[in-house]
């Protein structure tokens, strides 16, 4: 089967995901853990992905890679991809453009993009590794399903990468169980697992959330550098603003399963344009701002919840919790992308597109 | 215990209105091997803690996993019984007291006084009883109300913590991770508590909502005349919410001083690696600072390094270091830090910006 398609993509464009939608019609209902969502992730480029949970940043990311937990599926939009063309395991430079969301969930296309092209690292590097299996036969593991390399080359191989990653003592480390390891460890052992095959591609999903500020710096700066010597893009998942202004080339703000803005990180920081952004920016202590100098300031909230999946609000997601809720529009009009400037793209009808639908 | 040996006792000076002074607490659990269950060693979870509370103000107790941070908190709501030290809890108009060996009907006295926040509101509370037993039977156990009266309060706490009375006959996965906090902290407030622990109370919830219950706890602070004990690893969190800081590294505190003064001037090495360690929620900033990411992992508490707990990971550490533990010790500026060159150091805080026009 051949999924190629002659579609559009930008030249610096690594993936494209457009109008993503990814539904999981179970007893209660049908749950829409992505509705729509669209970003784009450049090559070599960090691309963070913030929301609260339940917004369907995971799914998102789990959706590219077609690993969604049933009964989950893949219902529409189109996530293109550029895949490097091989010639056995020789890459030939050239690439072609493949749709993600054409690929059969269990075909022999999508298994081989999974850890060769995209790779993947969770959250609880503890729930994601074997507990039977030593780190060193795991990572041996994920080579031989893509190369076809002897066992002394690949356990070379996996030495290697765990040396790259900064693990102390690869060759001793190479036969731990992932117990004997600390949590920064797991998490490096996972992050070799998952570079071994070069991908183009790698999709963290709250790789630093587990652990200490101490080793979450530790974390981030080795992501910093894999990817400097590596050259791969990174598609950064993650609930936490901080590692957001540290890691991001570019953001997406999800909510309720729609991206509702996106845009380079200093614009997304400085000159954020949908009221959720702003909420949410408002929303955190900022260290160091001498917050205890003057009198105690209380925080700005949102006000409720995130609502129940089963029960999404007509029109805007948001307008419920909204402090700039138009009556009569926000609640009837689900708001389309406006874009503006350079890569800037805001779903908020604050900004336009209310007048194409309006009585 | 060994009281005679330890080389200081309280910290606190006459001056202070302090509502809890903790000395030197040790909590040790045993490490048993062998088909005899003999005792080989010791994890020293918590290993000579000392600090102080006034009253009324939010203590933060900051550090990494497994620092002892929480154990250290249970401690202090005598979950567990200390292996040492003495916690020393002034109640209203008598002598202090010392909880750490209380026994019996005396315990439960103090249980009334200091009461607990747990970090995960889904398995702290129990799925199986409604939001009145889960309130109320704090109230019941210590026979303070019952019936309609029960009723009365289990409402008004509930409305407390701004949630709707009719709620009270629901079971807890009716509500969100945020309005199950609401119930825990309600739970906690239920005897009209003195002291509050709070573990990690915010850390399992979103940003909007982690807001809410932050300006909640502020409230029912000034509301209750509450005094806070604040476990947290979040020290942007800390820094907004409390009025001082200790700061703890493998079962000891290493800082202890006013918030404003530590995160500006930190006189430990560890708390300046700590700080640095936070990322800023602003792009603008990550170009310019140089970081100091610590190499290594924290040292195990059952087999910690000689001299200075910190010193294999410090990069001021000196041989003296290696040698000698540095006692806690007051450095001046309402400051106590445990390193032998708190003085001589000059350590990098996290820079407060211009407040803006």
């Amino acid at each position: 089967m051949q999924a190629a398609v002659g579609a559009d993509l930008a030249q610096d464009s690594l993936l494209s995901v457009r109008s993503l939608k990814t539904q999981f019609p179970v007893d209660q209902g049908l749950v829409k853990a992505v509705d729509g969502a669209s970003f784009e992730i450049r090559r070599g480029s960090t691309l963070c992905v913030v929301g609260e949970s339940g917004c369907g940043k995971s799914v998102t990311a789990r959706s590219i890679l077609q690993i969604v937990d049933r009964p989950g599926r893949v219902v529409g939009g189109e996530m293109l991809f550029r895949r490097r063309l091989r010639n056995g395991s020789a890459l030939t430079g050239e690439e072609e453009i493949v749709d993600l969301a054409k690929l059969d969930p269990k075909g022999a296309e999508i298994r081989d993009i999974r850890g060769r092209d995209i790779a993947m690292i969770f959250q609880e590097p503890m729930t994601s590794l074997s507990p039977v299996h030593t780190i060193g036969d795991q990572i041996v593991e994920a080579v031989h399903v893509h190369e076809n390399l002897s066992k002394a080359e690949a356990k070379d191989r996996a030495v290697d990468v765990l040396q790259r990653v900064g693990v102390p003592k690869p060759k001793q480390r190479f036969d731990s169980y992932p117990f004997q390891l600390s949590g920064g460890l797991r998490q490096r052992a996972m992050i070799a697992m998952a570079l071994v095959c070069n991908p183009v591609l790698l999709i963290a999903d709250e790789p630093t959330t587990a652990l200490d500020v101490t080793t979450q710096a530790q974390i981030l700066e080795l992501m910093h550098e894999l990817q400097a010597d590596y050259g791969m893009a990174i598609m950064f998942i993650t609930h936490d603003l901080g590692v957001v202004a540290e890691m991001a080339d570019d953001v997406v703000v999800m909510y309720l399963g729609l991206a509702v803005e996106r845009g380079d990180v200093r614009s997304i920081f400085h000159n954020p344009q949908h009221p959720y952004t702003r909420a949410l920016l408002r929303s955190i202590p900022k260290l160091g701002l001498g917050a205890r100098t003057g009198p105690r300031t209380r925080l700005d909230t949102i006000r409720g919840m995130v609502p129940d999946p089963y029960n999404r609000p007509a029109g805007c997601p948001f307008h419920n919790r909204c402090d700039e809720f138009m009556p009569g529009t926000c609640d009837r009009i689900v708001p389309p992308p406006i874009q503006f400037g350079d890569r800037r793209e805001v779903r908020c009808l604050l900004h336009g597109g209310a007048e194409e639908d309006t009585r | 215990m060994s009281t005679e040996t330890l080389p200081t006792g309280s910290l606190a000076g006459p001056q202070d209105r302090v509502l809890l002074n903790v000395e030197e607490l040790q909590l040790h659990f045993p490490i048993k091997e062998g088909f005899l269950r003999r005792t080989t060693g010791h994890v020293r979870a918590v290993d000579g803690v000392s600090f102080f509370i006034r009253e009324g103000e939010t203590l933060g107790l900051v550090g990494e996993s497994g620092c002892g941070k929480t154990s250290t908190g249970r401690c202090i709501v005598r979950s567990h019984q200390p292996t040492g030290g003495r916690i020393a809890y002034h109640a209203k108009g008598s002598d202090p007291v010392d909880i750490a060996t209380v026994e019996g009907s005396d315990l439960k006295r103090y249980r009334r006084d200091i009461r607990m926040i747990f970090q995960d509101p889904q398995s702290s509370l129990n799925p199986r009883m409604t939001l009145r037993d889960i309130i109320g039977e704090p109230l019941k156990i210590h026979g303070i109300a019952s019936g309609s009266e029960l009723e009365d309060r289990v409402g008004a706490l509930l409305r407390d913590v701004g949630l709707r009375p009719e709620y009270m006959s629901r079971y807890p996965h009716a509500f969100s991770g945020g309005e199950r906090q609401r119930v825990g902290i309600a739970r906690a407030l239920s005897l009209n508590p003195r002291l509050v622990v709070a573990d990690e109370a915010v850390s399992a919830l979103d940003v909007s909502v982690r807001a809410q219950i932050l300006n909640l706890l502020q409230d029912l602070q000034v509301e209750h005349q509450l005094t806070y004990l604040f476990i947290s690893h979040d020290l942007s969190v800390v820094e907004y919410l409390c009025d001082r800081v200790a700061v703890m590294y493998v079962g000891k505190v290493v800082e202890m001083a006013d918030t404003a003064t530590l995160f500006a001037n930190p006189k430990h090495p560890y708390t300046e690696a700590l700080l640095s360690a936070v990322p800023k929620p602003d792009p603008l900033l990550r170009d310019r600072r140089d970081r100091i990411v610590l190499s290594g992992d924290v040292a195990d508490p059952s087999d910690p390094p000689s001299g200075c707990y910190f010193h294999p990971r410090c990069r001021y550490a000196k041989p003296i270091c290696a040698e000698e533990q540095p006692p806690l010790r007051d450095v001046g500026d309402g400051t106590f830090a445990a390193c032998h060159f708190s003085e001589e150091l000059n350590l990098r805080g996290v820079a407060t910006p211009p407040p803006p026009k």
